[in-house]
């Protein structure tokens, strides 16, 4: 196996690249939606106070950095088009008139259903249709992150409009201005909302990159070694060794039991190498650490499982394979499709109902949701055993394929 | 069926013949039956040549006889044990050198014979000696820890070769052992298999290279359509049919028409 400098590549190097890379950019992708902001071209036509007073409260959102610009809705659209920020805010002119007289027919309706006369606002209100505020994004930005974006926006859209609503009616009341005190008071005693992820063992440790990649990418590595293992066992019956093997007093069953523990051996070293990585190395470049289950058992497990599973896989498809280039193309075009519906690439809950359906025939499935379970979930072997059983009927149907098309090909 | 009477290196005259086969029927799938109650005997320590043309069934029979394929009917014995996928012991008793490469070129000579002395069960000592045996012999001491995928064809012969012998079979079976090698590469493997047979090895040869296996073979059986059309030792053959060599015998009792454009 020393000398199969390209299959050790594969079973090794790539897939530590792949979670190095996959993790860093899942990890940014986080940060953007958690920690970083969001350029957004802001363009104010408008002089009154409620406009300054909801760019205030677009500020406090905290989602966006602001970039001011002014122009025309052409030139603001062009901005968009080079980049320059992926979402531009265009407020009309007259918004802070609008907002106002809205506020004051709001207040005045109000006054007629206590029962009470306005004599504040005894005058027309104004204009009271609304303008929309324009919001411009570029189609690159994903359509979540918009709509985040827009639930932000109506959010201070909202604080300004009530805060110019509750000081009108104020004043229609009492005949003098709401008092900051009371305003600041009325306006932010919000309920607040906590957040709890939930966990099996009901810690409050939050999912990050490193705990969705580094299960993953495990997974998928271990299935590399189908290119390795697979096209060993082709080459063996291409190239004549087959033969002698089937001559030698040892059973070729025992040469396939044997194969099949050293490449185990080696799904297990890859996972081992993997897990060091996101506990060691990932803090240093920057990356969050991988924390471990509480259920060492289970980890075992499931890492046997999946490393069985992919030994199984790729000794079924050696059996099959009449060429070097059937045992590479196929494995590892079918590793991919079996990642793609299993939930590695695009999360399942996430697919089409069924593209569910056809997970449930891919390993890389039950090992992954087996590996959420005790990463995410927080999880042991008692809640992971529905993972874990279809894993085991996948691998003895791999097998006794392999048995089958041995003695179909009398190989054993 | 070789019914000579004469007793090999390591047989007396009650000990079992190194090879026994009876009754044995086999045909390919869709395919009339290629043997049909054939029988065969090879006493041990012999040097035994089997020939015939192309399609007269001789590597199927060599595949029967190493296990390779499996017979529909009939018994093969090695050494008195019968050969069957179930009890690979009798398999112990036999070495084989088939006519393709079968090793690994990605290893070298002394990987290779690492490799297969652990399937043949020999200890790590053992294995150590023999591949230093085998390697100094064979002329590839040399050359040991170099992959075998750049080896000449002849030097890929000897690996070949030494691996059948790596635990020193009772019984060794030869595929073509020196098709595509030189003269002295020829010549070197000839008078090794001479002197494994004087130690008490019994051969079982198969090849076209006539005035080869003249050279190698004390008795000869020529097969054609799955039946064996002559058997004895050489000398008495080629007298009873008045040829002066086996390629004479061999048309004289085959014909000359070709035999392999069935395809």
């Amino acid at each position: 196996m020393a000398r199969d400098r390209v299959g050790l590549l594969f079973m090794f190097g790539l897939p530590i690249l792949l979670v190095v890379i996959v993790t860093s950019i899942q990890n940014s992708t986080f940060e953007l939606m958690n920690k970083n902001t969001v350029p957004l071209l802001l363009c104010n036509r408008d002089t009154g106070a409620a406009s300054h007073q909801f760019i205030a409260a677009v500020e406090q959102v905290g989602l966006f950095n602001i970039l001011t610009a002014s122009g025309t809705d052409s030139s603001i659209r062009a901005r968009v088009q080079q980049k320059d920020a992926l979402l531009a805010l265009v407020i009309p002119a007259n918004f802070s008139a609008r907002v106002e007289a809205r506020a004051r027919m709001v207040a005045g309706k109000a006054m007629n259903s206590f029962g009470l006369e306005d004599s504040t606002n005894k005058g027309a209100p104004g204009d009271t249709t609304t303008m929309p505020i324009a919001l411009y994004y570029h189609p690159i930005l994903q359509a979540s992150f918009r709509r985040s974006a827009e639930g932000a926006l109506y959010s201070a859209l909202q604080v300004v409009e009530s805060k110019h609503i509750l000081k009108t009616l104020y004043f229609s009341l009492n005949e003098k201005e709401l008092p900051d005190s009371v305003e600041s008071e009325l306006l932010n005693n919000k309920t607040t909302i906590e957040e709890y992820p939930v966990s099996r063992d009901r810690t409050r440790t939050i999912p990050n990159a490193s705990q969705h990649n580094v299960p993953a990418w495990t997974v998928f590595a271990m299935f590399f070694v189908v290119i390795s293992l697979s096209s060993g066992i082709v080459r063996e019956k291409v190239n004549g060794s087959f033969i002698r093997l089937k001559t030698l007093p040892t059973s070729y069953l025992v040469a396939i039991v044997s194969k099949q523990l050293t490449y185990l051996t080696v799904t297990l070293v890859q996972a081992a190498i993997i897990f060091a990585i996101g506990v060691w190395l990932f803090p240093v470049i920057g990356l969050p650490t991988l924390h471990f289950p509480t259920d060492w058992a289970a980890l075992a497990v499931v890492t046997f499982l999946c490393g069985w599973c992919a030994v199984s896989y790729a000794i079924c498809i050696g059996v099959f394979s009449q060429t070097e280039e059937q045992a590479t193309g196929f494995g590892a075009i079918s590793i991919v499709i079996l990642a793609a519906i299993g939930g590695l690439m695009v999360p399942s809950f996430a697919m089409p109902g069924s593209f569910r359906l056809a997970a449930s025939i891919s390993p890389l499935h039950w090992g992954l949701e087996a590996y959420y379970g005790l990463f995410l979930e927080g999880g042991g072997f008692s809640t992971i055993w529905s993972n874990i059983l279809p894993l085991v009927l996948i691998i003895a149907g791999l097998q006794g394929l392999s048995f089958w098309g041995l003695k179909r090909k009398n190989l054993i | 069926m070789s019914q000579s009477g004469e007793t090999g290196d390591q047989g007396g005259p009650l000990s079992p013949p190194a090879l026994r086969i009876e009754r044995l029927s086999f045909g390919y799938p869709g395919q009339p039956a290629l043997f049909d109650h054939f029988n065969l005997e090879i006493p041990a320590g012999s040097r035994f040549g089997l020939f015939g043309p192309n399609g007269a069934g001789k590597t199927t029979l060599m595949h029967l006889m190493t296990g390779l394929l499996k017979a529909s009917g009939g018994s093969i014995r090695l050494f008195g044990e019968v050969l069957n996928q179930h009890d690979r012991r009798p398999f112990a008793h036999f070495g084989f050198v088939p006519q393709d490469f079968s090793f690994y070129q990605d290893l070298t000579p002394a990987e290779n014979l690492a490799f297969f002395g652990a399937w043949y069960g020999l200890r790590p000592f053992t294995i150590r000696k023999r591949t230093t045996e085998l390697l100094d012999i064979l002329g590839l001491s040399v050359v040991r820890n170099k992959k075998v995928a750049q080896f000449s064809g002849g030097m890929k012969r000897r690996v070949n070769l030494a691996i059948g012998v790596m635990h020193r079979p009772r019984l060794l079976f030869l595929d073509e052992p020196t098709v595509g090698v030189d003269v002295q590469t020829r010549h070197a493997i000839i008078d090794y298999l001479k002197q494994l047979n004087a130690n008490g090895t019994t051969l079982v040869y198969t090849s076209h290279q006539l005035v080869e296996a003249e050279k190698l073979c004390e008795h000869v059986a020529l097969i054609d359509q799955g039946r064996i059309v002559a058997i004895d030792a050489l000398d008495n053959l080629l007298a009873a049919h008045r040829t002066d060599g086996l390629e004479g015998l061999f048309l004289q009792l085959t014909g000359k028409a070709y035999r392999d454009i069935d395809v």
